[in-house]
């Protein structure tokens, strides 16, 4: 029966105003059975206020082999943080 | 003691959520798949977690100096007032699965009428519960509906499940000599009338599964007179095993 469930990835939200984390993934024959699922495998210790699931096949991944055309040319562009500006002392939480 | 009906109608509540507490944690790491065994573990704690708490109430109603543990694990199998239904073996899935939603149905009608009753505590200990049992609800008649609906095999063993199990069902509503005293007083629940909704709510979910309603009108009863089936021994030689092998035995 398992080997027929497709694989499902959970988000969930821990608290209002925060963004949803994805916390793992699981089988489930659908949606429905999906988020019940979730709900009790991710949210029993009252992580959550909010479910997605979404089948993992949905998802398109990037390929690590191709880490290095990806992300390495980033790697020493560091003028895109925005750390050369004088900040002054009245800009505070930056 | 001075409140003896009312402790007899706690113990009615609680056992039936203590028994099939135990009978579905004998599922524990045997359960059909991982997120399946997870969900039925969670359901029997929220049960065992309301046992507590009416167990806590009636040790205290009581004069003897009982508590919880020893109403739970010292009773002697006649003085369990659960009915049949909840006692019944895991015999498979579709067994547990049917068990389960047949218990549902009614735990959630009669938790809405206990929110009414005159007793404080009660309505305390329903408030909290009702939110548990309407998930219950809600996860045994989805599996109902997928089984009933799903492959060939799994319509033929629930419908197995739905008509030997049936006859288990009208004890639901069947009032104890306790429960019509404590409905007079206005604490306790009138069970024969949330009959009519109950089976419009099994009917209505055995429809949608492609499942027959079974036409038998032969029901048995007994469990809440103590009078209860053969399988209820072996479960109790299980959850009492503890406490009659290594007698006040503490964590």
């Amino acid at each position: 029966m398992k080997n027929n469930w497709p694989l499902w990835e959970v988000f969930v939200r821990s608290k209002n105003g925060l963004e949803h984390r994805h916390f793992g993934s699981l089988h489930a024959a659908d949606a429905e059975m999906a988020l019940e699922n979730a709900r009790d495998v991710y949210t029993r210790r009252s992580e959550g206020v909010s479910i997605w699931v979404v089948e993992s096949k949905h998802i398109t991944a990037s390929n690590p082999s191709e880490n290095g055309e990806m992300f390495e040319p980033a790697q020493d562009k560091v003028y895109r943080h925005p750390t050369f500006y004088n900040l002054p002392d009245e800009v505070k939480h930056m | 003691m001075k409140q003896d009906t009312l402790y007899q109608y706690i113990l009615g509540i609680a056992d039936n959520s203590l028994i099939l507490g135990q009978r579905l944690g004998e599922l524990c790491g045997h359960g059909p798949t991982l997120e399946t065994d997870i969900a039925i573990t969670n359901i029997s704690l929220d049960l065992i977690g309301q046992t507590r708490s009416y167990y806590q109430y009636a040790a205290g109603l009581s004069d003897e100096g009982i508590t919880e543990d020893d109403i739970a694990f010292l009773r002697k199998e006649r003085e369990y007032r659960n009915v049949l239904l909840v006692e019944q073996p895991n015999t498979h899935f579709g067994y547990v699965m049917v068990r389960q939603f047949f218990f549902d149905v009614f735990h959630l009608l009669f938790l809405k009428e206990l929110q009414q009753s005159a007793d404080e505590t009660l309505v305390a200990i329903a408030n909290k519960a009702v939110k548990e049992v309407g998930y219950h609800q809600r996860f045994s008649s989805d599996w109902i509906k997928r089984l009933g609906d799903g492959t060939e095999e799994s319509h033929q063993k629930v419908q197995e499940a739905v008509n030997d199990l049936w006859r288990y069902t009208d004890e639901l509503f069947y009032m104890t000599e306790a429960d019509k005293a404590m409905f007079n007083n206005d604490i306790g629940v009138d069970l024969s009338h949330l009959k009519d909704t109950y089976y419009e709510t099994i009917t209505t979910v055995l429809s949608d599964a492609t499942l027959a309603v079974p036409d038998n009108t032969y029901f048995q009863k007994g469990g809440k007179d103590g009078i209860h089936t053969e399988h209820m021994g072996y479960l109790l030689s299980d959850l009492q095993y503890m406490q009659r092998t290594y007698p006040n035995m503490n964590w």
